[in-house]
């Protein structure tokens, strides 16, 4: 499979700031993901959720670039929640603890709307 | 009785129940049964009486019928037609009155008030009578059905020969109307073994007795002839003369002897057994008729070696001729070409019956059993011995692990790995590939990864080598997210702890110049298994 360069588009639902992944998650994705975060939260949204429905491939560089996000937000009191997750990365995101400290949500309403992780 | 189409039903004749006052009543008034009327579903009477708005005196009826007729020397004066719903449901039918006077108005009136009544009960009757039928006819198949899997699964075997240096699978998958495959294991003279699939034309019961009777006279024959051609010829012999009208059975019969992979075998217009060989697949084919047919059939008898690493699958055709839900054949190609890309005869038959259920989908019923018989001869000496499927090297430059990652997905496509467990190899690999570009390659694109992918029976092998010689493997140890999360730590450090979570086992292997990981992968996955 051809690699697919990462992508990222933000904009706001209900108040909440959604970026809209896509392509590979891996060490060339460092500089985008911080700039589309550092962008969705220009309006001091409380929470920020990351769609991952167009993701392909997340290596562990970014997992690692996922844990920097969440520390990020976390620092700044912003809660993180996520949805579009394959099986298999979300039990990635299992195994590493990700989805203890960010909700993960069958879709974007859910995630959205949802005032408790799970 | 009068007997009409559809659901028209018996009415007896009886006198009407006014009795003239001056009779003695002490004796109840006679009842006689009319003798039956046939109605045939064209007769004019049929449509006259549905139209018919009350009694009908019908000997004054001019029509040109033959039931008509019937009615009249049957000793009917009247007749009610009873009628639900627009429908004619029966006859009301009556004889002349025992005064021998004729039906007055009151009486008509007292009868179609009657009818107009009694048609509604009547059809309720019916329907449920015919309801009561339908549930005995459906109780009946089902029995059927239950004996039917019970002569079937009588005579299936209870268990696979244990053949040193072979490794045997079966699998029989009755559909839900069962049909009349069958398969066994003979042993003969000599350490040598009769195997053979066959399928009987017709299901239920009757396939059933008949699979029954052809299994008892191969258990019988084979011992004794020995020869494929031989056994399959006196098979068709003793079979021609009991087989009921339109059916016949197709069979493969073989031969082995497991000591030198030679296989002898003989077809009765049985689907043609594959096999799967380092030279791609091959076809075992042999002419001639199924059994129970025509008397006096000769089989060809043709004979094969088969060589260690090789795997025969032996099928019928309810694998090969399942339609999903287009109405496209699974086909036979399909079938040679899965065999083709076996490793293992159990594994085979996995991916199948997995290939199988992809192609029809969730909703569709099985329509015919589904036999499938693998023998497959284990490499000389080493029961374990691998297989290479692959063996390649990619550049220590960033992003290459896609390229090992995707070679690595297409050399183990044929192993039968499920989807989550595929899912896991593949970031395994990528995670080894990537430590050997950037730890042990140091990033060097002129250092090649090398990655090798081999199998056996039980698992499939990654081996990622990169050029960074003698060095430990750290222990994997479980990240600390809360200390990254604070910032404490560094977020990266997940590569070797996602290795070791998804693969079965991780193994290194170092020399002067090299270090090597070995990612092992179950082809089946332990009941135990932490994901």
């Amino acid at each position: 499979m051809p690699a697919s360069e990462f992508g990222a588009e933000i904009r706001e639902h209900d108040g909440t700031g959604v970026i809209d992944l896509r392509g590979e998650i891996n060490l060339g994705a460092d500089q985008a993901l911080n700039a589309a975060y550092d962008a969705a939260v220009l309006g001091d949204p409380r929470t920020v959720v990351l769609n991952f429905a167009d993701v392909d491939y997340i290596n562990s560089t970014g997992i690692a670039l996922i844990v920097g996000l969440l520390a990020k937000a976390r620092k700044e009191h912003r809660t993180v929640r996520a949805f579009g997750l394959s099986e298999h990365y979300r039990q990635i995101f299992a195994i590493t603890r990700l989805s203890d400290f960010m909700g993960i949500y069958a879709d974007e309403d859910s995630a959205v709307t949802a005032t408790v992780s799970t | 009785m009068t007997t009409i189409p559809s659901n028209l039903r018996r009415v007896l004749r009886r006198e009407p129940r006014v009795r003239p006052t001056t009779e003695p009543v002490a004796a109840p008034p006679e009842r006689v049964e009319a003798p039956p009327v046939e109605i045939a579903p064209n007769d004019p009477l049929v449509a006259y009486f549905s139209g018919a708005t009350g009694a009908v005196d019908i000997s004054a009826l001019q029509l040109d019928s033959p039931a008509l007729e019937g009615l009249r020397e049957a000793g009917i004066k009247l007749v009610v037609p009873l009628v639900s719903q627009g429908e004619l449901i029966g006859l009301l039918n009556l004889g002349p009155r025992r005064s021998e006077q004729e039906y007055s108005a009151d009486d008509r009136k007292l009868l179609n008030d009657l009818a107009g009544h009694a048609a509604p009960a009547v059809r309720v009757a019916q329907l449920v009578r015919e309801q009561e039928a339908e549930v005995r006819q459906r109780e009946r198949i089902e029995q059927e059905l239950r004996v039917a899997q019970l002569i079937q699964q009588q005579f299936l075997p209870h268990e696979l020969p244990d053949l040193p240096g072979w490794q045997v699978g079966a699998y029989y998958g009755p559909a839900r109307e069962v049909g009349g495959d069958f398969y066994d294991f003979i042993k003969l003279p000599d350490d040598q073994i009769g195997i053979v699939v066959g399928d009987v034309t017709d299901k239920g019961v009757p396939a059933a007795l008949v699979m029954a009777t052809t299994h008892s006279i191969l258990r019988a024959e084979a011992p004794r002839l020995i020869a494929p051609s031989a056994v399959l010829t006196r098979a068709n012999e003793l079979l021609v003369d009991e087989m009921p009208a339109h059916m016949f059975v197709t069979c493969l019969y073989a031969v082995l002897n497991p000591a030198t992979g030679q296989l002898r075998y003989a077809n009765a217009g049985h689907n043609v057994p594959y096999v799967s060989t380092e030279d791609g697949v091959t076809e075992l084919r042999a002419t001639g008729m199924p059994l129970g047919l025509l008397p006096g059939m000769e089989y060809e008898e043709k004979q094969a070696t088969l060589a260690p690493g090789d795997t025969v699958l032996l099928h019928s055709d309810g694998l090969a001729e399942a339609h999903n839900g287009e109405r496209e054949m699974f086909g036979f190609p399909r079938v040679a070409a899965l065999t083709g890309e076996a490793t293992d005869g159990e594994v085979l038959i996995d991916r199948l019956l997995k290939e199988l259920a992809d192609f029809v989908g969730p909703d569709l019923e099985q329509e015919d059993d589904i036999t499938l018989v693998t023998l497959g001869r284990r490499p000389a000496g080493e029961a374990g011995q691998e297989r290479r499927l692959a063996a390649f090297e990619v550049a220590s430059e960033e992003g290459n692990e896609r390229l090992a990652i995707d070679q690595v997905a297409e050399a183990v496509a044929g192993l039968g790995l499920d989807g989550a467990r595929l899912e896991r190899l593949k970031t395994a690999v990528g995670e080894a590939t990537m430590n050997a570009i950037e730890h042990g390659n140091s990033n060097r694109p002129e250092l090649p990864v090398e990655i090798s992918v081999v199998a056996d029976r039980t698992d499939v092998k990654v081996r990622i080598t990169d050029q960074g010689g003698e060095r430990p493997l750290p222990e994997v140890e479980t990240p600390d997210i809360e200390a990254k999360l604070a910032g404490l730590q560094t977020p990266r450090g997940w590569g070797l702890f996602l290795i070791e979570n998804m693969v079965d086992e991780l193994r290194t292997a170092v020399d002067e110049h090299h270090h090597t990981i070995e990612l092992v992968m179950h082809l089946k996955e332990a009941p135990d298994a932490r994901i």
